[in-house]
């Protein structure tokens, strides 16, 4: 199967749901004649033009609003924030408005609209640009996330998201776009609250969303090949919906539940997970579950604590050796 | 420079001059049979035995939570919304019963949504600040001062982008003014050409704040469309004639050339900024309510207008009131003897997935503590 990288699947699946409905518009910063900040929009503007693919100011409580106005009138806006860290300019556009209008009107408005981006700390910019919102969102009823992990993954969720009819949070990851994994060529879709097995195991769950995923992966295999631990990996892909189920019957066959995500710990989402672990599987869990998430502060900018304030494969060795 | 500088448009500068425009005359006016003229004014008057009504059952206890009463502001809403056509939309902040019965809802489902029953406009998930009728063009009812102004940009860019000739009245108040969403918007309106009216109603204080105290700028609010290159006007909010002859040049404008415009309604709340608002009385004096209510009260200037012109008189004005008061009191009725919503509907309106039967390809949990069946 061909490879291709995850900014390529991304723009696949933008190009493909651009053809197949006249209702889809892209619209950010610099996503038209900059090509993208980080290039996930390259050529859309010459291939589909200045009415479907829009640069905004940097207005991004005008220009969230916006779409969401046009969302209830039935156009489908797919809006980049260049960081997802942006998004809490546009805070109450997003939960006042977004998460809200359906529920306000009694269900007479639906806001089909899909928010994009990358949402990742861990590339030297400092707090202010490497937020991981997945649990401010997730926490809010009305709206959906997803966190792609692969190439495979991104397309097929992208495409779901646009075509959903709820607002849905994309959250992308920018160490992610230049790596490649396999992906058809034929049109996929994933569905959205479907976790992923990404690697069978017996000895215990790794539970993680995201680029924590790819660390995960990495981690369980120095698991295998140095201390004959054998991991299993799922991948949450979407975080709101919750595939519960999918993690719990994990843990119930492993009796071991390590959480991993680049998320901060307090009120994160690794502790709705230990939630239902405990509430769902608690008779099967053989030590306590334990998690590896980012160090409790502001994203650090000097480079080689940051690698550290985030999961890494050898931070999520030395949690799951420690479980005994 | 200057060259570029918007200015007042032209029903503007008409009044500048030293002969009041009469605006009862102009053609969108002019164009009113007498029967147009009669349900605008018994419009009016509904709005108001409707707020009168609400005001009651919250002494009584009722209903609860904010109610922003919009007495004393009614040609505001009554003007502008009865020139919407088929691709115009409205939407609002939380001060929107006027708008919406403007717009043609019941008040049986705006007295039932005040109550929190099941029957009201939203189901009782909205309240008083959250009315909605898309079917009648009406986008809410909206909490957050000016968090309603980019969802109106989104509306006229929805009209525009499916080239209809159409337009947004995006209302707020004067409160409004000093958001950063608001400016925001006002430049995204004029750098893409939207078809949006954006129309303060400035009844003078931002809660408890009055203008003086709350805007660095001088001159009139508007005038701010300046700096965004916007063509702006200022009305005289209790003339209703004039509220409808402004408005519809600029609705105008907005089908026929996709322009934005900011109108500056001046106009007058009687009520406190919330009924729970203890200090009406005290941010302004008794005198100025007062001289308000007895000069300048738009119904009652509607209604002399009216009868001068011969298409009212007494005994019609008489049994619009009384007719007006009864639906007032039905729709107290209707809402009182209404059910509250059922308890396994708080979690339905959240996701149009959910209540549209799962999606077959939908899978995972997506609400995390549900009422008990």
């Amino acid at each position: 199967m061909r490879k291709i990288t995850y900014r390529q699947a991304i723009k696949e699946a933008l190009i493909e749901e651009l053809r197949r409905d006249p209702n889809v518009v892209i619209m950010g910063e610099e996503v038209a004649q900059y090509n993208g900040a980080y290039k996930v929009t390259e050529g859309l503007l010459e291939q589909f033009g200045a009415k479907r693919i829009v640069d905004t100011p940097i207005s991004e409580t005008a220009f969230s609003g916006l779409a969401i106005g046009a969302s209830m009138l039935g156009i489908r806006p797919v809006i980049e924030f260049m960081f997802f860290s942006f998004c809490y300019v546009s805070f109450d556009q997003v939960i006042n408005n977004a998460a809200n209008i359906r529920y306000m009107s009694g269900g007479l408005i639906n806001c089909p609209v899909v928010f994009r981006g990358p949402a990742n700390g861990g590339t030297n910019v400092g707090a202010t640009h490497s937020h991981t919102p997945e649990n401010f969102i997730a926490n809010t009823p009305g709206l959906k996330v997803v966190c792609p992990s692969t190439a495979y993954d991104a397309k097929g969720l992208m495409k779901s998201a646009i075509r959903d009819n709820d607002p849905v949070f994309v959250m992308e990851n920018t160490i992610l776009y230049g790596q490649e994994w396999e992906v058809p060529d034929e049109e996929y879709l994933i569905p959205i609250g479907k976790a992923d097995i990404k690697r069978t195991g017996t000895d215990l769950s790794i539970i993680a969303h995201g680029r924590a995923v790819i660390t995960a992966l990495a981690a369980a295999q120095e698991l295998a090949d140095k201390h004959g631990i054998n991991a299993e990996v799922v991948d949450l892909r979407s975080i709101r919906p919750l595939d519960v189920d999918t993690f719990v019957n994990s843990v119930k066959k492993t009796g071991r539940a390590l959480l991993v995500d680049e998320n901060k710990p307090f009120c994160g989402v690794g502790a709705q997970i230990a939630f239902h672990i405990q509430a769902e599987a608690f008779d099967f869990l053989d030590a306590p579950i334990a998690r590896v998430s980012a160090i409790d502060s502001p994203a650090i900018y000097s480079k080689p604590l940051e690698d550290e304030q985030l999961p890494n494969p050898r931070r999520v060795v030395e949690a799951a050796l420690k479980m005994g | 420079m200057s060259t570029q500088r918007k200015k007042k448009t032209d029903s503007t500068a008409e009044k500048d001059n030293a002969s009041p425009v009469n605006y009862a005359q102009a053609d969108i006016n002019r164009n009113l049979s007498k029967d147009d003229k009669i349900k605008l004014y018994t419009d009016m008057v509904r709005v108001r035995r409707f707020e009168e009504r609400t005001l009651r059952a919250y002494q009584q206890g009722k209903i609860g939570g904010f109610l922003h009463l919009y007495i004393g502001q009614e040609a505001v809403a009554l003007g502008t919304c009865s020139l919407v056509g088929k691709h115009d939309h409205v939407i609002t902040a939380y001060r929107d019963h006027g708008h919406a019965l403007a717009l043609g809802m019941t008040m049986n489902e705006c007295m039932a949504e005040l109550y929190g029953k099941a029957t009201g406009c939203s189901k009782g998930k909205g309240g008083s600040m959250h009315f909605f009728a898309p079917d009648k063009n009406f986008w809410g009812g909206h909490g957050i001062v000016g968090g309603q102004t980019p969802l109106g940009l989104g509306l006229a860019y929805g009209v525009k982008f499916q080239e209809l000739k159409g337009s947004c009245l995006c209302f707020m108040g004067d409160g409004a003014i000093n958001q950063g969403a608001v400016h925001e918007s006002f430049n995204m309106a004029s750098l893409w050409q939207l078809p949006v009216i954006y129309i303060i109603e400035n009844n003078g204080y931002s809660m408890g704040t009055s203008l003086e105290r709350s805007s660095a700028h001088p001159g009139k609010l508007a005038e701010r469309a300046e700096g965004y290159g916007m063509d702006w006007d200022y009305i005289e909010g209790n003339d209703i004639y004039q509220v409808r002859a402004k408005t519809h040049i600029a609705m105008e404008r907005a089908r026929n050339e996709s322009k934005p415009t900011l109108l500056e309604i001046a106009t007058y709340r009687y009520r406190g900024h919330s009924v729970a608002d203890a200090n009406a009385e005290k941010y302004r004096t008794k005198e100025e309510i007062e001289d308000y209510k007895k000069n300048k009260d738009p119904i009652s200037r509607f209604q002399k207008q009216l009868m001068e012109e011969g298409v009212l008189d007494d005994s019609r004005t008489k049994e619009i009131e009384k007719l007006a008061k009864a639906e007032a009191d039905e729709s107290d009725r209707f809402a009182n003897e209404s059910p509250f919503p059922p308890m396994s509907s708080i979690i339905e309106d959240v996701y149009w997935s959910e209540d549209n039967g799962r999606q077959n390809d939908q899978q995972g949990r997506i609400f995390f503590e549900v009422p008990n069946s």
